[in-house]
Parts: C-alpha cells; structure tokens; sequence
C-alpha cells in the first residue's frame, strides 16, 4: 500500500542507492576521448603590480599543448557579471569591482589565476607551471579591516579613492531617542570570523565542444546550472540552446559554487572550443583554498538600550565586512549580517550600518548562513551581557523580548538582500524557546546540576540562543511533470542538486499529488538540456520555490489524469481516486485504470487528440514568491571545559527548529545535523588564518581544522510546524539553519561553564589557543 | 597536486635497498608507508628524483620479544604494533602511545620506522622511543650501527642516518622492576598533530623512592625533548603532589623552549607541557605500584 500521505513522512532518499555505490556521477568522472589536463599557475603574493608574464618555455615543454594568459585572451579578457546587484538602500554608496578571467595588470589575492596551461595530463601540466616566469613589483597589502580604510592606505582597485567597497545605514524607529529612554546601555565591540566552505568535492569544470552539431556541453560543479550557460553563450557569441550546462551529483555547494563566473568555468569551455578538444580541469585542495570564495570576518561596534525589566528599545550596530579582493556577489552577506541580527526579537528602533572593504584576499560570497552567523551572534551576546547586568535569566530575557504570534506578518521596516521589505511571513517563537529549554532541562540544570558539578571541580556550563533564517527567496523556479506510458513520473527541474534530498523531497511532492509511489518518481535536475528556466539552488530555497513548483506543475498533470479518467471511466472528476499509481472511482478500487495506461491513451499514435488538449500527462509550471518566508529555531547546548588545558567537550546539543510544514523529517534533521557541524566548525575549529603580508597560512586539510565526526556530537532535533503562508505547502528553507546560531551559543556556553572568572567572550572563532589567552587575561583583570 | 617526476624502484631485499640508495647519492628516498612523504611530494615540497620504496622487504616487518627486549622491523606497521600482545605485554608506554598516532586508516599504512626516520617534532614515536631508552639500528651498504635515540634525533626532520643508511630496527630494552609509564598529548581533534604530549617512564626503589624518570615531550621543540631538570626534582624522592607539581612545571618552564604555531602560542605549549606532565607522572607512579600519589 502506497501511503496516503506522502509529504511528512521520514522517506528514505531515492537518490542514496546511486550514491553510496558509487554509480553516481560526479564531474570528474567525465572522461572523454582526447581529454586535454588543465593547470594554473597562481599568485604567490596578495598585492602585486604584475610586471610581465613569460610563457615561452612551457609551450615549448613536451606534453604541453598550451598556456594563455591575459595577453591571449584578446577580446575575451573581460571582468565578470555583477551577480547580485545591491537592493535599493537610499543613500548607498557601492563601488562594483568584479573578478578577471586572468590577472592582467594587478594581482589582487594570493592564487589569483595568472595563466593557463592545458596538457596531455595534469602531471604535465603542474610541472609546466614551473616554466612560467612571472615579474612583479609587490605593493603593500591590505589586510587587516581598520588599516585598509585609514588614510594613505594602499588600495586594492586604484581607479577608486579608498577600499570602500560599499557603505549602507538602514534604520528603523529612533534609536536616538530609545537610548535617552534606556536603563542601560549595553556596549561591546565584536568580532566574528567565518571559513571556507570546505565542500568534500571541489570545483572541476569538463567542456566538450562537437564542431559537427555546434554544440557545447560542459560540467561543472556550479549550483546555477542554468545562468552558467546563458552567460556562457553570451560570452562565446552562441545561441543559448548551442549550450548544454550539466551540473550532475555535486559533492557538497554551501554557497561558494554559485558564485559567478569564476575564471575557470569562462576559460576551459573556450579553451576547449580553441583546441578543438575536450579540456578538463578539477580544482585540488590547495587551490581550492585560493580560489573558491570564502567568508571571513567583520568586526562590530554594537550597543542594546534596554530597560529595566529586559525589554529591548533598540539596536546600534556599525560594522565592517571584508569582502575580499572583488565584490561579484554585492551586498548579500552583509546585508544577511545587518538583517538577521533582528532575529526573533520585536526591536523597536534600529540604525545599523556597514562598510565593505576591499582587501588582497580571496573574494568573500556567502557560505551556509551566508552572514546570518555574524548578526546573530552580535544580538545574542549583547542579550546575555545585559541579563548579566540586569540580573536577569539569560532564557527570560528572550522571552520578554520575542515576537508574538499575533504580530505576524512583520515588517522590520530595511530591505532585505532580495530587495524585498524585511517582513517576517509567519512564526511562533515562544513555543519553540519552551521546548528547547525542557529538552535541556534548562531549570533544573541552571539550578541543581550546575553547582553540583561545580562544588566537584567541573566547569560545566550551558547556553540557548533563538535565531531566524530568511529562507526561500525568489524570482522563481520551475518545474515538468510527466507520466511516462509506463507509470512512471519522470520531473525534470532546473535547479541542481548537492546533496540535498532533491530526488526524495520533489518526489514526495509530487507522488502526494499524483497517487504513485515515491521511487516511481524519477528526478532530473542541473541538466538544461532537460530544463532551461530558473536560477540555482541557493538561499534554502530549494524545498521552497522548487518544491512549490513541483506541486504546481503535479497539479496540473494531476487535472489532465482527470479529465481523461472521467471519460475513460465515465465518472465525474470528483469521484476519482487516484492511488497506488492507478485512477479508479471512488469506493470501486477494482474499477480503475492504471496512469501508464492513461499516458499512453494520452499520446496515441492514431486517431485525433481533442482541440484544445495536450498531447500526454504533461504540465510545466512555474513559483516564485513575492518575498522570502523566515524559518526560525533555538539551540541549546551543555559544554564541559577543562580550565587547565582549554579544551572543550560539547555534551548534548539540542535544536528546536521551526522550517514551516516538513515534508522529511530525515532529510530536515539531516541539514540540521550538518548544519550544527558546520556550525562547531565555525566556533571552535575553522579559522582562515591571514598573515599580515595576505598570506593564507593554512590552506591544507592538514592546518585548517574541519570537525569530524568524533568532534560533532548527536544533534537532538524536536521539529515545529508553523506554516507559511507564501506558498502552497506551506514549508520554509532549512539548509543553513543548523549553523547560523551556533558562534553565539558556543560562545554562551563556555562563558557560562567558566562563570565568576571574569572572561567575556566577544569573538568566534575561539580554539582552545584563544580561550587560553582569554582566560589569561581575565585573570589579568581580576588580580 | 601531483608530484614532480621521479623514479621508482621496489627492491625485495634490504641489500637492494642499500645499493639502491647508495647508487642514487641522497637523491633517492626510501618509501615507507609513505604517510608523509607522500603529501609532501604531491605539495611538491619533497621532489626526491627517485623513490627505493621498502615495502616489499618482508624481512623488515616483524616484532619480537626476546629476553634483553622487544625489537620492532622498521617496516612493521603501525597498527601491528598498536594490537601486538608482545608491545602491551613488553612496552606498555608503547601500546599507550600507539592509538594517538593519527587515524587507524593512517596506522593501517604508516610504519614505525618511517615515523621515527621522519623526525617530525610534533609525532608520538620519536618522544616514546627517548623516553624508553631505544637503541635504532640502522645499516648502509658499509655495514651497521646501533644508535641510541638519544643521539638518533638530531633536530627539525633531522637524524643520525646518513644518506645512504637504513633504519632497519628498533630495539627497547626490557624495564626495570617497579616501574610505571604514561602518555598523554593534547590535540586539537582526534588523530592530529598533538600541540603538546608527553611520555614518562618512573622508576621506584625498594623504599618507594624514585631512582629514575624519564620524560620526554613532544611538540615543544625541534625534536623530542628530554625533560632533565624535572628528571632531576624527581631523583631519590618520595613522590607527592607537590614533588610533581614542580617538576611538572620544571619541565614546561626549565626544559622547553616551544615554538608558536597558528594552533598553539608558545605560552599555551608551557601551560599544556605543565599539566600533561603533572597528570602523566601521577599516573605513571601509580602504575609503578605505589597505589595513589600522597597529596602535600
């Protein structure tokens, strides 16, 4: 028996069995006859004035078929799109200095591309990068956030009058007047510093151009399969239907591979289409590191006025972003940053705003929670600061402070990164913060536990944070439902897929619609041969506007199977059933006609379809929301620390999350429970750590420290379920959730384990190194 | 990430080896699980223009316990050693130290030769080995030596053997009576590098004194480090809390000089050194037989 309800159920993913034996396939597995290597040889400095490039002795090595650089590109040496342009902030002020397919006059970031070898292999081509002789001139680098924006400093983009990258204020209310009206004044500087996204397959990129058909088919790990191949056709001088994009299994994306056009995905396919031959190129670790987009640090001047029983009057918060060499992505991160630093909370007045500067390190897009993290963390802590000074529980100073369900919609009154008002589409906080603090035992452990571990030398220490997630944002996605003559039901969708659950929770959707099961639902996407409308898989806004899609497009199949039914059956419409990938007259299962069979009378081979019908069970549909909806959640977490060495143990660490209706509890706990790694990673594990000449001193698996599975503990997920009312099945984002809360609980829970010392922690990431020292300075203030 | 061009060779004998190395004048590495070498020539930071790779000399992987001690084939693989009854029987300290060495994946290849020629300051083995005691046996096609490990490692990826010469075993005499061994490290996840470790061997006499300790730290220098000055505190005492407490802190502070790393400032290193050597000695001398160490 087919379940009744599809949607809901913890279904195993249909795509797992492809997966876990290896039959999936991923981009560098395309080998392809004549396959030429690519290698690229890249800066060794941050800020360089690029003298010359000498190439003459790799085109002559054997193996060797040729090297590019920006000299021989000719015409198609340009800089990239801007991917994101800024939301209409008044009074913004955004300088767009987009990335160069090589590096021409300047080289702005260590591993910046500076020429391009293609090889018989990749052996070949990696010693021929050895043959390339560079001249530079170095310039000072610009590093550190303050010291880029101080006078005479040398700048990353000379043709500007300082490394502004982009200045915004938005407010909300009168923060001036709330803080006249404060009983106190909460005031702390904060740094927040974020990682590589250290997917487990990097980026690889495979072009094939067949001079016979005239068409080009390239791989490639991107999550925006289908803008990658309208740019491209722009840029080749080609029809966008010359152009098949693929983006198969992709190893993991978190943001970095939606970045637009990196050099690598402009210049293989036109190298290939040069040659004549297929090129590959797959990014390696080292590289990776340099060249795939990463976020890093801000650093804020954050202030809460508070009355006296908790209540927030309003927020100040100034702040700088690093943004890297280039700004492709425009303002999305920190925007995230300035928006999500609301949170739950009903804050009456806000003025908050943020300089972007440019700096000779790697360009900085989003990573999972994509700036969320820094906001969040900024509020959270200045909570827990003012309980301290309020006397206040760090739980009931949220609960004073959160929105009620009645409140909803709420507008925040900023724009959000899609431009869209910051308007909260539904939520039920309260409930959620309850749960957490019961599964915790939050009470009972503030009040009994805690000094029993402490009276036996145990610093153990708990922390709960609340956050939202602004999820599912448009313009839209779409979506092809068909009903093949076999039963099955084949969808074919634009976004690509990296590891989400695509192939189980679009199923799902459409197998509820349509009565079959959910392995008869067989799932194509990234392939823009398949499908060729839409814009990628970022933003948790797969399940949402795709998802959405789906139900639409199974709908309308679902009227078509109707309709023929009816008249097959002679039954009205509604007294159909459709179940177990059959239709039959309700009450009469025996009475029925399986959908393949329907499928095939659909498209007959002789005969007349009727005027005004489709051929075949098949519809194509289309979502896109008018704004995001806004998931929400609370963590809690329980940390020993051992004071003498600084290490820490984390030892539960509890979700209460809220992503509207779930159509898989498995697949939600499971970006849970990977978010929350990510998450840790960001607290206590990864740092990117720059030296003061821009150098990325860590850029191996071997020094920057991802969590395995022995550092991330067992994830207790409890799921809520307050629906959105921006679509039809009513579900919010979940992919960045689990790691937008954790710097900040982290953060609490330490500080709280080693309470009455006096340490105060204003920066993620720690490591056991930082904590050392920060202890070592409270002891520093106390004595 | 590939490696610069080179040779292989796979010989089957040591012999072959030895020519093999002698022929190539230094330009050759042996291979030996390769867990080091290996990364290190795909960065291309070693570009060695041959590799005589040992791992198909059989005669080179054994461990064998004999009266005077145990002695370990430099090809025995790590993890051999970690579940050989003869090591936890012969070489408790050993068998403790074995499981903080990297990943059983790692241990599955990694070989204990290949760790201790390697020299890296911050590995488990080369601290292990001075704090035993070990004598290293190492030939060339000249003939052989034994050198004792306190004179084997010879600083930053450095040792005795020259560039034709061999690690052929490692020999660990057998312990005295009544005593007791610990090892601990500190490491910023399961199977790195550790930022600090520590192995003691603690001898006691027949009145509960200490006669001898040995301990030696690693990470917190260029090589392993023999903490003499805490060893002194401890000769002819009565182990106490406080006996410990300072020649754990003789050890972090008289002994070492340690370096600063992105994980590690040279502060935090002497914080960790005194605290695993304090907890390391406690145990090492309940395990010597006193029961627990007396407080005051």
């Amino acid at each position: 028996m087919t379940p009744r309800h599809q949607i809901g159920e913890p279904v195993r993913r249909n795509e797992d069995a492809r997966l876990l034996t290896g039959r999936a396939l991923f981009v560098d597995d395309v080998r392809l006859d004549g396959m030429l290597h690519v290698a690229f040889l890249r800066s060794q400095h941050a800020h360089a004035r690029l003298v010359s490039v000498d190439a003459a002795a790799a085109r002559t090595r054997a193996g060797v078929v040729a090297v590019y650089t920006a000299a021989d590109l000719g015409d198609y040496w340009r800089p990239g799109p801007l991917l994101v342009p800024p939301p209409p902030i008044p009074g913004l002020v955004f300088n767009a200095c987009t990335q160069v397919p090589l590096a021409r006059d300047k080289l702005r970031h260590m591993g910046e591309a500076v020429a391009m070898v293609v090889a018989e292999s990749r052996y070949v081509a990696e010693d021929a990068l050895d043959d390339i002789i560079v001249e530079t001139e170095n310039l000072p680098p610009v590093v550190d956030l303050e010291a880029a924006l101080a006078p005479g400093a040398a700048r990353v983009h000379e043709h500007l009058p300082s490394n502004v990258a982009a200045h915004a204020v938005q407010r909300k209310g009168d923060y001036a007047r709330a803080k006249t009206r404060a009983h106190a004044v909460i005031k702390r500087r904060f740094r927040y510093d974020r990682g590589a996204s250290a997917a487990i397959e990097n980026r690889a990129v495979v072009a094939q151009w067949d001079a016979r058909a005239e068409e080009l088919t390239v791989w490639d790990t991107t999550q925006a399969p289908i803008p990658i191949r309208n740019g491209l056709a722009q840029m080749l001088g080609l029809l966008e239907s010359q152009v098949r994009v693929v983006a198969p299994f992709v190893g993991g994306g978190f943001g970095p591979k939606i970045m637009m056009f990196y050099p690598e995905e402009v210049l293989v396919p036109w190298a290939a289409m040069r040659l004549g031959r297929s090129v590959k190129w797959c990014e390696d670790r080292q590289e990776n590191f340099f060249a795939t987009t990463q976020e890093r640090g801000q650093i804020h001047d954050a202030e809460l006025a508070v009355a006296k029983d908790g209540k927030i009057l309003g927020v100040r918060d100034v702040f700088l972003h690093d943004t890297g060499a280039y700004d492709p992505y425009g303002l999305t991160v920190p925007i995230n940053s300035q928006c999500t630093l609301l949170g739950p909370y009903d804050i009456p007045s806000y003025e908050s705003e943020f300089t972007a500067v440019f700096t000779n390190k790697t360009i900085v897009t989003p990573v999972r929670g994509a700036g969320r993290q820094h906001g969040v963390f900024v509020i959270e802590r200045l909570l827990d600061f003012a309980a301290r000074e309020l006397g206040l529980d760090r739980a009931e100073i949220r609960r004073r402070n959160l929105l009620r369900p009645e409140q909803f919609p709420f507008n925040n009154e900023i724009l959000f990164q899609d431009s869209a008002p910051l308007t909260y589409d539904s939520g039920n906080y309260e409930p959620a913060l309850d749960a957490a603090l019961k599964v915790i035992d939050y009470h009972r452990f503030v009040r009994e536990e805690q000094p029993r571990f402490r009276a036996a030398g145990r610093h153990v220490g708990i922390g709960v944070v609340c956050y939202v997630e602004g999820t599912g944002i448009g313009p839209y996605e779409g979506a092809r439902v068909t009903v093949e003559p076999s039963g099955r039901v084949r969808l074919a969708t634009g976004v690509g897929t990296q590891g989400q659950g695509h192939f189980t929770v679009f199923a799902q959707i459409i197998a509820e619609v349509l009565g079959v099961d959910v392995t008869d639902v067989h799932v194509i996407t990234g392939d823009t041969r398949e499908f060729h409308w839409g814009t990628g898989t970022f933003a948790s806004r797969g399940a949402v506007v795709a998802g959405s899609a789906c139900h639409a497009a199974a709908a309308r199949v679902r009227d078509k199977i109707l309709e023929l039914a009816s008249r097959e059956l002679e039954a009205a419409p509604a007294d159909l059933v459709l179940e177990n990938g059959r239709v039959h007259v309700r009450g009469v299962p025996d009475a029925g006609v399986a959908l393949g069979a329907l499928a095939l009378k659909a498209n007959p081979l002789r005969g007349a379809v009727r005027p005004g019908t489709e051929p075949g069970l098949e519809a194509t549909a289309y979502f896109g929301p008018d704004r995001g909806s806004t998931a929400s959640g609370v963590h809690a977490m329980l940390v020993e620390v051992d004071p003498e060495t600084a290490q820490v143990e984390i030892k539960r660490y509890v979700v209460v999350h809220d992503c509207g209706r779930v159509i898989n509890p498995m697949i939600v706990e499971g970006q849970i429970q990977g978010g929350v790694a990510h998450g840790i990673g960001n607290a206590f594990y990864e740092q990117l750590v720059y030296d003061d000449e821009g150098q990325l001193l860590n850029a191996s698996f071997m020094d920057y420290l991802l969590p395995t599975a022995t550092d991330v503990p067992n994830v207790e997920t409890t799921h809520r379920e307050t629906p959105s009312p921006l679509n039809p099945l009513g579900v919010k984002g979940v992919g960045e959730a689990g790691a937008i809360p954790t710097g900040a609980l982290f953060a609490q829970a330490v500080e709280d384990a080693l309470a009455g010392t006096g340490l105060e922690i204003r920066e993620i990431p720690l490591s056991p190194n930082r904590l050392f020292e920060l202890m070592h300075e409270a002891r520093g203030a106390a004595t | 990430m590939k490696p610069a061009p080179f040779t292989y060779h796979c010989p089957g004998t040591v012999e072959e080896a030895l020519a093999l190395l002698a022929e190539h004048g230094g330009e050759a590495k042996p291979l030996a699980g390769g867990q080091s070498l290996i990364p290190a020539m795909n960065f291309r930071l070693a570009r060695p223009t041959a590799l005589v790779d040992l791992n198909r000399i059989a005669e080179l992987s054994y461990v064998r316990a004999e009266r005077a001690g145990l002695t370990l084939g430099a090809m025995t693989r790590q993890r051999a050693v970690e579940r050989s009854a003869a090591v936890a029987r012969a070489a408790p300290l050993l068998a403790e130290a074995m499981p903080w060495i990297a990943h059983p994946q790692i241990r599955n290849r990694g070989t204990v030769g290949g760790s201790v020629a390697h020299a890296d300051p911050s590995a488990e083995l080369p601290a292990v080995l001075l704090a035993l005691e070990a004598r290293l046996r190492a030939r060339s096609a000249a003939g052989e030596r034994s050198i004792p490990a306190g004179e084997f490692f010879k600083g930053m990826l450095e040792t005795a053997l020259g560039p034709d010469e061999l690690l052929v075993e490692i020999a660990l005499p057998r312990p005295p009576q009544r005593s007791g061994t610990a090892f601990l490290e500190v490491a910023r996840r399961y199977g790195d590098y550790a930022m600090v470790g520590v192995a003691v061997v603690v001898t006691l006499d027949q009145r509960g004194r200490c006669s001898a300790a040995r301990i030696a730290l690693l990470s917190v220098g260029d090589g392993p480090v023999l903490a003499q000055a805490a060893g002194e505190i401890l000769a002819g005492q009565i182990p106490s809390e406080q006996l410990l407490r300072s020649a754990a802190d003789a050890a972090a502070t008289r002994d070492i000089d340690p370096p600063s790393d992105i994980h590690a400032s040279a502060a935090y290193r002497r914080q960790l050194a005194a605290v695993l050597t304090r907890r390391a000695l406690v145990r090492a001398f309940e395990r010597a037989g006193q029961g627990a160490v007396p407080s005051g």
